[in-house]
């Protein structure tokens, strides 16, 4: 794949920091935060920069409290953030379920750390794949974004504020505890060359409008607290109006509502990158900072002929699995690797239908993997014999 | 006829919309919900300048009814959410409607928090003694030996007094009413909701359904006679002795006062500040 030719700013970033600047760009105004390692750098570089933006920065009593104010920040009209990690993104579930089902658009970002509880304060994981998807109860469906270096964590928490204001959802930033600390050198785009997306205003006065309406794309009309449209939202089962309902038809309506809102813009949701895999016969596919080693050993091996290409995935949830499907068609294995027990690898080998061997590498003792690693793993990958 | 013309408060309710209300009859929510648009109404506040935000139970509900911005919430989180709305648009009034489990239970940490910041919430406590819409569990203010279905041989939890809680963690405006005395309950909320900084306003209510009938109470009427006859003003209650006061509590308004910065007005002092020392910076 040739190289595109980089355009912008050059600056020298942390992960942390490069996430708390794109926010910013992205029309970020509003904060609120608990103090929690690996993500802290995020909270203080907010509470510097936002005051001297006209932005609010709050540091709350815990996390239920930093989701809480920032749900309601949001409808009051600033688009908002939060920055957590493992212990404190586990508190946040109930009320992230609550952005969901009033389809409140916030972005959530977890600096990923060894689990289960404390786990691992200052090593890296990929620990919240799972819970990012499923933590709060109930069905919705979930966009989680991954970035692998401090390029793409500036440029992808850019499309995780433009997902949540196009969709009124809330999305999750995965980082880890190497991303959100390690310095590279990346480039700021000039500002016309990115696209901000905000919230769709309402073209119809208050009295008909419904804050939950049910549209072709299924996204509604958002309006901020205080703009002389006086609706309701809550955490229960709603009608198109907000008000609460327990008619079987309605909270049908609503749930497909949410569900389908996501799969019909999953094309702009959806962002992976692919190397070499035009003739390729084996695949790896990674994401976050696991996909670093991955390309290494990915490289590494095609310096040796093997055929072998590289997935990575820049949005885990909704899971491109109509992709994955067809590179189990195409090729004879996919190799996943993950800095866990293997989490994502369930989803891909249930894409790859038994189309082709789905095995892992997998790394959870608090280090990076290792491109020899991967590069082991590959080689057995190819020695086991088809079914 | 337009319900509006009938009375003014009718134009505060979503009429149309959401009655009945899901409170049992005889149940005080509805009466300190009143209590709540007497005060907007007196104060002449726009309707679209209120945002009430409730978390979760019987007294939770009321955002339904009422026709301001209203948000209801988790359980437990009113305040945080509140919080949130207040940072983003201090220009608002934020009134935030709680039971004594949703306040002091599971919300008792934001409670104390947002007394401490100081930052412009009006909390309307509603203490009725008891978890009502779960069914009749004991509550943070249950008092020593009254019976829950949780507590069946009498409650052993020491109640708080939500009184002193918020006057200890700094509120600018702490006062406690009851639903029989409804002529206060709505001059306090109209006092707390002009007063700047984190007020709270308790109101003592009854929940005839479970805390009523689990302790033995007749009626609705009953409770409020109750209400009446345990209720007595600070002005007695500081000649009270300890013997005299068991049993009874003080109603009236404890704190009034404007003497700490409020929140949102200390940050927006902070950010003025921080960007002229920037500016400053810039230019030497
Ligand atoms: S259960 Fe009690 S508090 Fe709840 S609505 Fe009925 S009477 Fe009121």
């Amino acid at each position: 794949m040739a190289k595109k030719k980089k355009k912008g700013t050059p600056v020298f970033l942390q992960g942390n920091e490069a996430c708390v600047d794109a926010a910013l760009t992205a029309g970020c105004r509003f904060f609120a935060g608990y103090p929690i390692t690996p993500s802290s750098e995020i909270a203080e570089g907010c509470a510097r920069k936002l005051p001297l933006l006209g932005g609010a920065f709050i540091q709350m009593e815990d996390e239920i409290g930093s989701i809480a104010a920032i749900i309601g920040g949001s409808l009051a009209g600033a688009k908002a953030m939060t920055a957590t990690s493992g212990p404190g993104f586990s508190l946040m579930q109930e009320n992230l379920g609550f952005a969901y089902i009033a389809e409140v658009p916030i972005v959530v970002v977890s600096v990923m750390r060894g689990g289960p509880s404390t786990g691992l304060p200052t090593r890296l994981s990929q620990s919240d794949v799972m819970q990012s998807r499923f933590g709060p109860h109930g069905d919705y469906t979930a966009i989680v974004i991954t970035p692998s270096s401090v390029q793409e964590v500036y440029d992808l928490t850019i499309h995780a504020f433009n997902c949540a204001e196009s969709l009124h959802t809330p999305v999750i930033l995965l980082l880890d505890e190497m991303l959100g600390h390690m310095r590279e050198k990346i480039y700021i785009p000039d500002v016309d060359d990115i696209k901000i997306e905000t919230r769709k205003y309402p073209t119809i006065p208050p009295d008909f409008f419904k804050p939950f309406a049910v549209t072709p794309n299924m996204v509604s009309e958002f309006v901020a607290y205080g703009e002389g449209y006086r609706y309701n939202v809550t955490g229960l089962t709603h009608d198109e109006e907000g008000f609460p309902t327990a008619n079987p038809n309605e909270i049908k309506k609503m749930l497909r509502k949410l569900r389908k809102k996501i799969h019909l813009h999953r094309k702009d949701i959806i962002l992976y990158d692919e190397e070499f895999m035009d003739d390729a016969l084996y695949a790896v596919v990674s994401y976050g900072s696991a996909a670093r080693a991955a390309a290494s050993a990915v490289r590494k091996a095609r310096s040796k002929g093997v055929r072998v290409g590289l997935i990575k995935l820049k949005t885990i949830w909704p899971f491109p699995g109509y992709r994955i499907h067809q590179i189990a068609k195409q090729v004879r294995g996919i190799l996943v690797a993950e800095l866990n027990m293997g989490q994502l690898i369930r989803e891909v080998d249930r894409y790859a239908m038994g189309r082709c061997k789905v095995t892992g590498s997998f790394r959870y003792d608090g280090r990076a993997l290792e491109p020899d690693e991967i590069y082991e793993n590959l080689t057995e990958l190819r020695s086991i014999k088809r079914r | 006829m337009e319900l509006e013309t009938i009375s003014p408060y009718h134009g505060y309710l979503r009429m149309k919309k959401k009655f009945p209300t899901v409170w049992c009859a005889g149940c005080g929510i509805g009466a300190v919900m009143s209590a709540i648009i007497r005060a907007v109404h007196e104060l002449g506040i726009s309707k679209n300048n209120i945002v009430l935000v409730s978390g979760i139970g019987c007294s939770s509900r009321m955002p339904i009814y009422v026709d301001f911005n209203t948000l209801h919430t988790t359980h437990g989180r009113a305040i945080a959410f509140g919080t949130g709305i207040k940072m983003v648009r201090p220009d608002m009034k934020v009134i935030v409607v709680s039971g004594d489990g949703d306040g002091m239970a599971i919300g008792g940490n934001h409670f104390i928090h947002a007394a401490r910041r100081n930052i412009d919430i009006s909390m309307v406590l509603i203490n009725n003694y008891i978890y009502g819409m779960t069914g009749g569990q004991v509550s943070p203010t249950t008092p020593l030996k009254s019976f829950a279905y949780t507590a069946p041989y009498g409650s052993i939890d020491p109640p708080f007094d939500a009184v002193k809680l918020a006057s200890g963690a700094g509120a600018s405006y702490v006062a406690r009413s009851t639903n029989y005395h409804a002529v206060q309950t709505s001059k306090y909320i109209k006092r707390a909701i002009e007063r700047k900084g984190f007020s709270m306003v308790e109101v003592i209510s009854q929940c005839p359904v479970l805390y009523g009938r689990l302790n033995k109470f007749r009626s609705p009427v009953e409770m409020l006679k109750w209400q009446r006859e345990h209720a007595v003003t600070m002005k007695k209650w500081d000649k009270m002795n300890e013997e005299e006061r068991t049993g009874k509590f003080p109603i009236g308004e404890f704190i009034d006062d404007d003497s700490r910065a409020e929140y949102t007005d200390a940050y927006a002092e902070m950010s003025h500040k921080a960007r002229e020392e920037v500016r400053n910076a810039k230019n030497a």
